[in-house]
């Protein structure tokens, strides 16, 4: 117990969990704070030009490197500005505790300068938040904030101190077990459950496994427990879009994701299996289609942290809660110890086989060095100059976020950063930059939409004032592409408002931050522009102009079942029902 | 198109929780957020150093959403835990009105009539009014105010159910 104020409590606290880094942006109601970083040269202090890009960059930063990220903003407008990042966190199950200035405690509910209800506002879109009233209580709270933000289901965190409470003093007090009193998520299996599980597993005919970022948040043993239980079964795996990497997309048994962009063998496999092993993953809607025709012969087994995750959408046979990594570990240890052997799942596989053979990401394409790009060869093209390079990918959220799941392969878990749960525009760049800064020596690429890149195309000067390496890969083609799409698919092609009009110049853009800017405009000019990319030191923004008319394949269109994809363009009727029209 | 709804039954839940600020603010903007119902709520704080809550919600809802609305409220940070108390067997389930009946004559001494059939006690009256203070579950609040209506019935103010499981065990 040491007498300090409150701001150099919170820098204390920050110290003792071992945070490194913090994206932030000052203002009055956390100057006192600002000072006492000031004072403190081993926390870095990522200084962004948007408060939203600060929360992208926290979860960046914890997306890549599975630790928390630390976020420090203002008051009303500093913390309004944190909240879509804060549920993109949310919704990701990204672990971050994000501190907030507040107006003095006898200032609050006056509609004071720069008041706002941090708490009230951030209330539903954080796993728990709190309202800092006295110094004293600061370090606990501090210490019990990154519990919960780690701890089960990870998740954002909202601590919001008031200036007062920052300026006095007291006691920094350590709590000695960082047991909340009421918080205790189930991390180890039921043994019971686990057992249900194998014998299901042991039984099937036609299993699959589909996975989610559950596995990746359960650290990378999860991921290397997962390849070995899949290796032991010999069953199939797909996986949502938060979980690409657990498993080597180079391996056999890897099907591709699944869902509304997923490969159609994915999808076939989920439709007709009779048992689905799903390992930290939610049923989302974009993963099961049409709900009473998701699955219909299959018997589901759920591996979850989060109860309320079993059943929530789909009626679940075996639930088991847990830690997805110490689950795994328990299914592998029970299927050993009861001498199980894999299955011949020959049958199985050779439908799994047939479906596979529609490649049903191939695409029609002009080869000249004259022609256009496809977006999808762009991609391909990527993924093939940076092999061996282990990069961290992020993207932005539209067609080039799908193309890049469909074409990009990962290989191992935390270089695959999308928003996936709230799909937000904006995240792509900024999340690079919070990798980047997690991992400075490795090639950080951020695939862009043109018209998402502008959501926090602010964030170019962050990158220049630390001289991060950030590659971003805009995939432009002219059109907010993914409303496009679903313009032509739903609205007979009334184009309403989704042309990217008025574009920056990027290259200008570029030097006009002291950034390398190229464009590509052929087919001819894809791979040297991207190996330039590559080679060229510092950031580069690479204006990639692609096909502009070109739409993502296969579709699983809104309110159809798992085998009603669409595999090209000429599947498109261009009409829909109300009732299509009106599910997400 | 047609915006369809699904019928269910009624759930009884005693929830307890931390006794922080903002966790009723929590508890029913979760319930707005996912479109769960709450027909009443009612909470109070139940421990010496008033450190715990226990709030009781009457819901509805299919058994799946009451699933959910059991899980979604357990996972919150400052819930302790969630009982449903149609799990637990037999349970009893109190409410308490006060209701204020305006009138002379007939329906005056109707009022005073009924209200002793349903127990229950007059706790203020002036010449031309009562205030009725009634005990019971919603049911039998719900029938002696239906008929309080026909005997000049001006306000009404109720608490909501508080229940508890039967026996000797807590939950
Ligand atoms: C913040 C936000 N606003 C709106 C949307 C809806 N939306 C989804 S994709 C998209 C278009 C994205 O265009 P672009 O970045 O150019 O990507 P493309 O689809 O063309 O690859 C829009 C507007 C969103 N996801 N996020
Ligand atoms: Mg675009």
């Amino acid at each position: 117990m040491t007498e300090m104020s409150g701001a150099d409590m919170v820098v204390q606290a920050l110290v003792d969990l071992g945070v490194d880094t913090v994206f932030g942006y000052p203002g009055g109601a956390v100057l006192p704070i600002y000072d006492a970083l000031f004072k403190h040269p081993t926390i870095k202090h990522i200084l962004v030009r948007h408060e939203q890009a600060a929360t992208h960059a926290a979860e960046g930063y914890a997306r890549s490197t599975g630790k928390p990220g630390v976020v420090l903003v203002t008051s009303g407008p500093g913390a309004t500005n944190a909240v879509t990042g804060i549920t993109d966190a949310l919704m990701d199950s990204i672990p971050m505790v994000v501190l907030t200035g507040q107006v003095s405690t006898a200032l609050i509910g006056t509609d004071a300068f720069q008041e706002c209800d941090t708490v009230g506002i951030t209330r539903h879109c954080t796993k728990h938040n709190y309202l800092v009233m006295d110094p004293e209580r600061l370090g606990p709270i501090m210490h019990e904030a990154f519990y919960i933000a780690t701890h089960g289901r990870p998740g954002p965190v909202v601590i919001d101190i008031p200036k007062n409470v920052q300026v006095a003093t007291g006691n920094y007090v350590i709590p000695e077990k960082i047991a909340h009193k009421s918080y205790r998520p189930q991390v180890e299996p039921d043994a019971d459950a686990i057992a249900e599980a194998i014998a299901l597993i042991a039984a099937a005919q036609r299993p699959v496994f589909y996975t989610g970022g559950g596995v990746i948040n359960a650290g990378p043993d999860a991921s290397a427990a997962l390849r070995q239980l899949v290796s032991l079964t010999g069953a199939p795996i797909t996986s949502t879009l938060m979980g690409l990497g657990a498993f080597p997309c180079d391996d056999p048994k890897w099907l591709g994701m699944l869902g509304m962009h997923g490969t159609y063998e994915a999808n076939m496999a989920m439709n007709r299996a009779d048992l689905i092993i799903a390992v930290g993953a939610r049923f989302d809607d974009r993963v099961t289609g049409r709900l009473d025709a998701f699955a219909p012969e299959a018997k589901k087994i759920h591996i979850d942290i989060d109860r309320s995750s079993i059943n929530k959408i789909v009626p679940i046979d075996v639930a088991v809660v847990a830690d997805a990594g110490r689950a795994l570990d328990a299914l592998i240890a029970a299927w050993q110890d009861a001498g199980h052997k894999p299955r011949d799942l020959g049958e199985w596989w050779r439908r799994v086989d047939g479906w596979r053979a529609t490649r049903c990401l191939d695409f029609p394409e002009r080869k000249d060095d004259d022609a256009d790009i496809m977006p999808q060869r762009a991609v391909k093209a990527l993924f093939d100059a940076t092999r061996g390079r282990d990069p961290i990918i992020t993207t932005e959220v539209g067609q080039h976020q799908m193309w890049a799941a469909q074409h990009f392969g990962f290989s191992a878990p935390n270089r695959w950063l999308t928003s996936g749960g709230l799909g937000t525009m904006g995240y792509g760049f900024p999340a690079a930059v919070g990798a980047q800064i997690a991992h400075p020596g490795r090639l950080v690429i951020c695939i862009a939409g043109e018209a998402s890149l502008q959501m926090n195309i602010q964030e170019m000067g962050t990158v220049a004032q630390y001289r991060l390496p950030v590659k971003i890969f805009i995939l432009n083609n002219e059109w907010m592409g993914m409303v496009r799409q679903w313009q032509e698919l739903t609205y007979e092609s009334r184009y309403s408002n989704s042309y990217s009009d008025s574009l920056p110049d990027f290259v200008k853009l570029a030097d006009a931050y002291g950034w390398t800017g190229l464009r590509i405009d052929t087919l001819g000019q894809l791979e040297d522009g991207i190996r330039t990319m590559i080679e060229t030191p510092g950031p580069v923004i690479v204006d990639c102009r692609v096909a502009q008319l070109a739409n993502c394949f296969p579709m699983i269109p809104s309110g159809a079942a798992h085998t009603e994809m669409l595999l090209q363009p000429s599947d498109v009727t261009g009409t829909m029902d109300d009732e299509a029209k009106a599910l997400v | 198109m047609k915006i369809k709804t699904e019928a269910g039954e009624r759930h009884v839940l005693a929830v307890t929780v931390d006794n922080e600020a903002g966790i009723l603010a929590k508890i029913t903007g979760l319930f707005s957020a996912r479109g769960y119902n709450i027909e009443s709520l009612t909470v109070a704080d139940i421990s010496a150093d008033h450190a715990l809550s226990r709030i009781t919600i009457v819901t509805s809802g299919p058994p799946a959403v009451i699933d959910q609305i059991i899980a979604q409220l357990d996972r919150l940070v400052p819930v302790h835990n969630v009982v449903d108390l149609a799990d637990q067997g037999a349970h009893v389930e109190r409410e308490i009105a006060l209701v204020k009946v305006a009138g002379s004559g007939d329906k005056r001494i109707e009022a005073l009539r009924m209200a002793d059939v349903f127990r229950a006690k007059v706790v203020d009256t002036t010449l031309t009014s009562f205030i009725f203070e009634i005990t019971g579950n919603s049911d039998k609040v719900d029938r002696f105010i239906a008929l309080m209506r026909e005997c000049g019935l001006v306000e009404v103010g109720r608490t909501g159910v508080v229940a508890i499981a039967r026996g000797a065990e807590a939950v």
